[in-house]
């Protein structure tokens, strides 16, 4: 496939390009639902083509074709330097990419069992007998499903890169909601998402989806008649690990993508408030508050052995001690904010997307507190997880999100199951409350298959190493 | 790929089916490019020549999908062969409702020649008006054109051809304090004028400036086109939706007048704005469908599944791969009222103008309860007149219950096609919105 690439490169160049990359690209997806005991759905996907980027002045050009022929991909490389140079008739300032060592190597990621090889029956059999389980205990609507990724790209670039790597992905996930005279209550499982990895199948198996099916409809049921969580302007807040990625997400992965506080994203996706002069100096949260970006913690959703753009993966340092130190970017981003080397965070959805800035495994480093250690530590207050809602605004400082559900906290125990809690605060003042943090034992590696960015739309799949956190004097219960 | 390939490719699909199985093939190919803008200058600039192949195949109810981008005869064959197989290890779908009839489409083509084929330049040339219509302020957005055809057949005899184009210019002008947003949208690229859709943008951005907080609570709005739209799609996606109402989230009771008498919402593909094919993705042809009728909800979307499991007949809205999301309205229509939208605020004794929605989630679907945020710009108006900008605040609204019985003060004269509607699947036509109240929850400070 290299020779598509490289055709495609190269008539990008003889268009008057200065830079070109190009990305061909094999992509399968199976996905499987089951809804209250019956297969509704499985899909198989397919797509292959190519994409390629050029560069002049300021601006990019990228064109993609399914069509895989050199005489596609030649056409493919002069139409990208063509809509390049349109895009240079509303110039800014020339762009420069941040050097990268040029490689040529092949990289994947280690799968167990192949999830694509594993029967369709089984797979099926799993989904129906979760479902039925969660009828059985009370659901009035079971739903679940699996996806696996299986995905092949080739990228060579003017520079003379020429790496190829297999990702193969997959996770799966499950819901029971119950209907109650004026409400719904909902329990999900591993997470409102699922869980997912760069992992095989093996990963499905782990999650013991069968093992916590009756669980998550029994306390869906028991929703309905919980106390509602109540309106308070401060209290302690536990918040569980599936919901701290969620918070990682959104209030910290998004305000560090380099592009978002460069502009690039400021009519659609939002700038964020972080003012690249602060980077250094900036406190974001408290000294326990510790993220990286790191795509290489194996199995974790958003590693790879190399970005888009060739960029090998390595941990990148985004807040140390509570202290804003590093970004989320790629050779292009970087070389504009003047710093060294692009963080290698840039990917594409497929072969027919631009690839951009994406975060990678952005997540806490854990601590030294256990969750029971936190109850135990706290006098008055709510533990809350599993996502439920999510809302930030554009420059990703006022959040508000809701959870499935939560428990209250007297006297160090956990008390009675609340419904609907929901907490809302300010980026940096939520973050510097941060308490107490979990520990090593508690540390899971969250992946979100669904992160929406860019336009034309692109999916990207993100991982969020995360651990259960206190934080101090935030304002739930905020209702309609 | 011509229309003929296209239908050529459908047959082929099909022949390779065979008998032994119910199928039903869609081909869809066209362009569809974008030009990004942000610190007024073109940062992205892509184009991608798109095509996909989907068949959905039923083995004595026993049923599976597919989706390849490849149309080669090799690349067909294995894309039956693994359906068929996939089918074949399936148990039996109770659910499973067959396939479309043959049925005839209402003639739609909402299409534009120029358009399909827009250069790069011809999206530039929009953007440089934007940019300069800023007038030195920082501009931000994109401008898009798409030009897709589809072609539908069943093994139970549907055939249907459709086409569409679209044009999109929607971007923001920045004070440094401010933002302003303005859009425009039609099946013609011709029909956008960048200089004006800058021009307002920029008057927004501008009058917004120098913003300063105001304490949350209940206010009258007025909501511009894009906020209705918001408004709209959360209903189709949690409440006019059979599958919500089959298995009991929705708060849709047909019959009952759950909305204010004012309020009218059809989907309709064939209004004269509208962008869109008259088909769904089950070939069911589309059709003018009033959801609700003077206040009242008279009417669910439905694809073939839900249909079946509630007695009714499918309106024509299947979506692929829309899986447990169910059936969407693409074409929405409120119907507008006689007010011009800015004698609506005139009307307004103290309330707030809103620009646009952002980030709005839901919190509770049987109420409709949404949290979400204002953005690119918000007035109070007080005696009927802009007062001050305001800076951005959180809502938590129930929206059926901003819509709801003597709750619409007054409805706009205004038409506007907004694209990206229904979280991107779908283009509304609605006018400005006067309602009685609005949560709004907190500051954008917290």
């Amino acid at each position: 496939m290299f020779e598509y690439a490289e055709a495609a490169v190269e008539a990008a160049l003889g268009a008057g390009a200065r830079y070109a990359d190009a990305r061909v690209m094999d992509r399968r997806h199976e996905s499987m639902n089951a809804r209250n005991g019956e297969i509704e759905g499985l899909t198989q996907e397919g797509s292959e083509g190519l994409g390629v980027r050029a560069l002049i002045g300021s601006g990019w050009g990228f064109f993609a074709t399914a069509d895989l022929s050199t005489d596609a991909a030649r056409a493919a490389g002069a139409r990208a330097a063509s809509i390049a140079r349109a895009s240079a008739s509303v110039p800014g300032k020339d762009l420069e990419l941040t050097p990268v060592e040029v490689r040529q190597d092949s990289w994947q990621n280690a799968v167990g069992e192949d999830p694509l090889s594993v029967p369709l029956a089984e797979k099926g059999d799993l989904l129906v007998g979760v479902t039925r389980t969660m009828r059985e205990h009370g659901a009035d609507v079971a739903l679940a499903g699996y996806d696996v990724w299986d995905t092949t790209k080739w990228l060579a670039s003017s520079e003379g890169h020429r790496i190829d790597q297999r990702i193969r992905e997959c996770g799966a996930r499950m819901e029971s909601t119950v209907n109650g005279e004026t409400e719904s209550q909902r329990r999900s499982y591993p997470g409102i998402r699922g869980q997912y990895g760069t992992r095989g199948w093996e990963l499905v198996r782990e999650l013991d989806l069968p093992g916590n099916a009756a669980r998550i409809a029994e306390e869906a049921r028991e929703l309905l008649t919980a106390p509602e969580c109540e309106s308070r302007d401060a209290t302690d807040l536990i918040i569980g690990s599936e919901q701290m990625a969620l918070q990682i997400h959104e209030s910290v992965g998004h305000a560090v993508e380099l592009d978002r506080i460069l502009g690039w994203e400021a009519a659609f996706a939002g700038t964020s408030w972080l003012d690249l002069s602060q980077i250094g100096d900036l406190r974001f949260g408290s000294e326990l508050m510790n993220i990286t970006a790191d795509a290489t913690l194996p199995g974790a959703l958003g590693s790879f052995g190399y970005d888009d753009e060739g960029t090998p993966a390595h941990p990148v340092d985004i807040v140390k001690d509570g202290i804003w130190v590093g970004v989320l970017s790629g050779r292009d981003s970087a070389a504009l904010a003047g710093l060294d080397s692009s963080g290698g965070a840039v990917r594409g959805d497929g072969y027919n997307r631009l690839p951009m800035v994406r975060m990678t495994n952005v997540g806490l480093l854990p601590g030294t507190s256990s969750l029971d250690e936190m109850i135990a530590a706290t006098d008055d207050g709510i533990l809350i997880d599993t996502n439920r809602s999510w809302s930030i605004d554009d420059k990703r400082l006022n959040f508000q999100f809701g959870c499935e559900i939560g428990w209250e906290i007297k006297n160090g125990r956990r008390g009675r199951m609340i419904k609907n809690p929901t907490y809302t605060g300010i980026g940096p003042k939520f973050w510097q409350s941060l308490d107490m943090l979990g520990n090593r034992s508690e540390w899971t590696f969250w992946g979100t298959p669904n992160c929406g960015k860019g336009q034309p739309g692109q999916i990207g799949h993100t991982g969020h190493p995360s651990v259960p956190c206190r934080f101090r004097g935030v304002r739930v219960g905020v209702r309609g | 790929m011509t229309a003929d390939e296209l239908l050529t490719t459908c047959e082929r699909v099909l022949a390779l089916v065979g008998t032994d199985a119910e199928a039903e093939v869609t081909v869809g190919a066209g362009t569809e490019a974008l030009t990004r803008f942000a610190t007024s200058f073109i940062h992205q600039n892509v184009a991608d020549d798109a095509r996909a192949v989907h068949l959905r195949v039923a083995l004595d109810g026993r049923v599976a999908e597919a989706t390849d981008n490849r149309t080669d005869d090799e690349a067909l064959s294995r894309l039956v062969r693994s359906t068929m197989e996939a089918a074949a290890l399936q148990p039996v779908d109770p659910g499973w409702p067959g396939l479309a009839p043959p049925a005839p489409t209402p003639s739609v083509d909402h299409w534009d020649d120029d358009t399909a084929a827009a250069e790069p330049d011809a999206r530039a040339e929009r953007v440089a008006a934007f940019v300069r219509a800023a007038n030195g302020l920082e501009a931000a957005g994109f401008c898009s054109t798409e030009g897709v055809s589809t072609a539908f057949a069943n093994s139970a005899g549907q055939r249907a051809m459709g086409r569409t184009t679209s044009a999109m210019l929607d971007g923001i002008a920045r004070t440094g304090t401010s933002d302003g947003a303005d859009r425009a949208a039609s099946r013609r690229l011709a029909d956008l004028d960048g200089a004006a859709v800058g021009a307002e943008a920029t008057r927004r951005a501008r009058d917004s400036a120098a913003a300063t907080d105001l304490e949350p609570g209940r206010y009258e709005v007025v909501l511009s086109p894009s906020c209705v739209v918001n408004v709209l799609s959360f209903l189709a996606i949690y409440g006019f939706n059979g599958r919500a109402v089959e298995e009991g989230r929705s708060f849709a009771r047909l019959g009952e007048g759950q909305f204010d008498a004012s309020v009218t919402i059809a989907d309709d593909v064939t209004h004269p704005m509208a962008v869109g094919i008259a088909f769904d993705a089950e070939g069911t042809p589309k059709r003018r469908l009033e959801l609700v009728r003077e206040g009242v909800t008279s009417s669910l979307v439905h694809d073939r599944r839900t249909a079946k499991a509630l007695g009714a007949e499918s309106t024509g809205n299947a979506v692929a791969g829309a899986g447990p999301l169910g059936a969407l309205p693409a074409n929405l229509v409120l119907e507008p009222g006689a007010t011009p939208p800015d004698k609506l605020v005139a009307g307004m004794e103290r309330g707030l103008l809103v620009t646009d929605f952002w980030y709005t989630r839901i919190l509770d679907p049987r109420t409709m309860v949404v949290t979400g945020l204002t953005r690119n710009g918000v007035w109070l108006v007080e005696d009927g007149r802009v007062a001050r900008p305001v800076t951005n605040l959180r809502f938590t609204q129930s929206y059926l219950e901003a819509l709801g019985p003597a709750q619409v003060r007054g409805i706009g004269s205004d038409q506007t096609l907004v694209g990206g509607a229904t979280f991107g699947f779908g283009a509304y036509v609605v006018p400005s919105l006067h309602l009685g109240s609005w949560n709004f929850t907190g500051g954008a400070k917290g």
